[in-house]
């Protein structure tokens, strides 16, 4: 299977055949393994790399579930490609940096991907949309169940699997939602929800991991620690944080709508009107944009079946996927910028404007100006 | 005050961090200072400075280049990169990663996962280790009958280690995974 292939569809965690969750936007869950008796890969020579490249791809190429699957080494893989992978979390960016020596394999639906030869010697994942936590470990524990007897895994009677970095060490695992809160970041709350969780050993990143920016207002909770619970615990207290805070951008929500209905009118109302009408857009303003558009959808200002094409454009409008169908080298960034606002012209060309009757604005205190805005007396 | 790392020079060299919103502070004499790269600031993170200390010391104890007998890494090539050489590296520098690892993580053993192929090892384990301590209670006891039939026991399951090695895909793992729960976190 070619990668252009995988790369044409966007993935089912990415697609209408995912589901679709108001907050939780994605589950992921990824296990780090080592084979027993090798040196870990930035400690081990171009040669070993190979050799574990080799028998680590074979066999994952055999799982019943990869069947329909594309394998490649990361040296024959393009920059824009790999870059294409990043945005979609298949790989990891410093998995993208890699070359001779390792490895990515993915299934077709590409909810199942391998990183071999990464920071470990292999690290898989599986990723859904929506709240799936349990579903996606299930996923990954059973592909990690099938490979053990195959693949000779480094594991130590108390410290359980061995990973490069301690900070992974024990069941190998971690686990992440990605979380659209928008309701919490207007009501500047999000900083105080952050600092809470990582008090509790879970930790709050922006969109790409770790040292990311949290853009578009989506955030991603993962546990912090691997040793000491068990797969099931970790989870299980991940999904009750979720949760809480799943119920703190509702109420953020309710709150907003009683109290600042009109500015939260007014700032999807211009994120309608830039995205529609714009000519140049950075993919930070793009996706800060988009989710005011969807948090819209959730209340009801658009009508639902134009969701999927908002998430859509989440991801079609990051660099390298903007860039993909394209046969150029490398975009400028004002090229770029000018091709990703036609782009969403494009495909918003339909969207009918916000039914702002749908949020009635009574007894609204005179709201405060949105930040970051100016407003014209005429 | 003293310097946090050989707590026995006057420190001068005063760092505040903050790391995802945590303040960190570390104060330290000009000759650990050094040692530590802290006048390279781009590549000194505080937080791994603070989590080693422990292992800092612990490599002051040890005999200086200490490695491991698989790969020949050295805890030098740890503090500078934070990562470990290979597997066999956990119990070559398991002194100094102890402390470590206590710092980072809700816990020091591994209570999930278990490959297959070892569960059953380290169940046999558990079993012995139990029957072990049983055994001690009974001859403390002065209960004999008791400790004759614990022996019996432990016997039994020595003679039944030596056939599952031979052949490790055995059934008596199996049955023994259900008298304990699901040892492997499989459902």
């Amino acid at each position: 299977m070619k990668l252009s292939r995988i790369i044409a569809n966007t993935g089912e965690w990415l697609s209408g055949s995912g589901l679709h969750d108001q907050i939780v936007v994605s589950s992921r869950v990824r296990l780090a393994r080592n084979i027993k008796g090798r040196a870990f890969p930035g400690w081990s020579k171009k040669a070993e790399r190979v050799g574990v490249l080799q028998e680590v791809r074979t066999a994952v190429e055999h799982l019943p579930e990869m069947r329909e699957s594309f394998s490649e080494r990361l040296e024959d893989l393009s920059p824009l490609e790999k870059q294409v992978l990043v945005e979609r979390h298949l790989i990891s960016r410093e998995h993208a940096a890699k070359g001779a020596g390792s490895g990515v394999v993915m299934n077709t639906a590409q909810t199942l991907s391998f990183m071999i030869n990464e920071e470990d010697h292999l690290r898989m994942q599986a990723i859904r949309a929506g709240p799936q936590l349990d579903e996606v470990f299930a996923m990954i524990n059973q592909t990690d169940t099938e490979l053990e007897e195959t693949l000779d895994f480094a594991f130590h009677r108390d410290l359980g699997y061995l990973t490069a970095c301690p900070t992974n060490v024990g069941t190998g695992m971690r686990a992440s939602a990605m979380l659209h809160l928008p309701g919490l970041v207007m009501s500047e709350q999000a900083n105080k929800i952050i600092n809470s969780v990582n008090k509790i050993g879970l930790a709050v990143r922006g969109l790409h991991g770790e040292g990311s920016e949290a853009m578009g207002n989506l955030f991603q909770v993962s546990n912090q620690t691997t040793l000491g619970e068990s797969e099931q615990e970790i989870i299980g207290r991940l999904n009750k944080v979720i949760f809480q805070i799943l119920e703190h951008e509702q109420n953020a929500r309710q709150i907003l709508l009683q109290q600042r209905a009109e500015t939260l009118l007014d700032q999807i109302g211009r994120a309608f009107g830039i995205l529609c009408h714009a000519h140049f857009m950075t993919s930070k303003e793009a996706l800060n944009m988009l989710s005011f558009i969807k948090m819209g959808v959730d209340l009801g200002l658009f009508p639902s079946k134009w969701r999927l094409q908002v998430d859509e454009l989440f991801i079609e409008t990051q660099p390298a996927h903007l860039q993909k169908g394209l046969q150029v080298a490398k975009l400028a960034a004002e090229e770029r910028d000018s091709l990703r606002a036609a782009l969403i012209r494009a495909k918003l060309k339909e969207m009918p404007e916000p039914e702002i009757g749908k949020i009635p604005i009574n007894g609204s205190s005179p709201s405060p100006e949105p930040p970051g805005t100016t407003t014209k007396e005429s | 005050m003293f310097c946090d790392v050989c707590k026995s020079k006057e420190a001068t060299v005063f760092l505040t961090q903050i790391v995802e919103g945590k303040m960190q502070k570390v104060n330290l004499c000009e000759s650990c200072s050094k040692q530590k790269g802290v006048n390279d600031p781009t590549g000194f993170a505080l937080a791994d400075l603070l989590l080693g200390l422990g292992a800092a010391q612990e490599i002051e104890k040890n005999p200086a280049g200490v490695r491991c007998p698989a790969c020949g890494f050295s805890q030098a090539d740890f503090k500078k990169t934070g990562r470990l050489g290979c597997s066999v590296c956990y119990d070559a520098f398991s002194e100094g990663l102890s402390a470590m690892i206590k710092n980072m993580h809700r816990g020091v053993i591994h209570t999930g996962k278990v490959p297959a192929k070892l569960a059953a090892v380290r169940l046999r384990e558990q079993e012995l280790g139990s029957l072990q301590l049983d055994l001690e209670k009974a001859v403390k006891e002065e209960n004999f009958e008791d400790a004759a039939s614990i022996r019996d026991r432990i016997r039994l399951l020595e003679t039944a280690d030596d056939l599952s090695e031979s052949k490790p895909d055995d059934s008596i793992t199996a049955s023994r995974d259900e008298q304990a729960g699901s040892p492997a976190g499989a459902k």
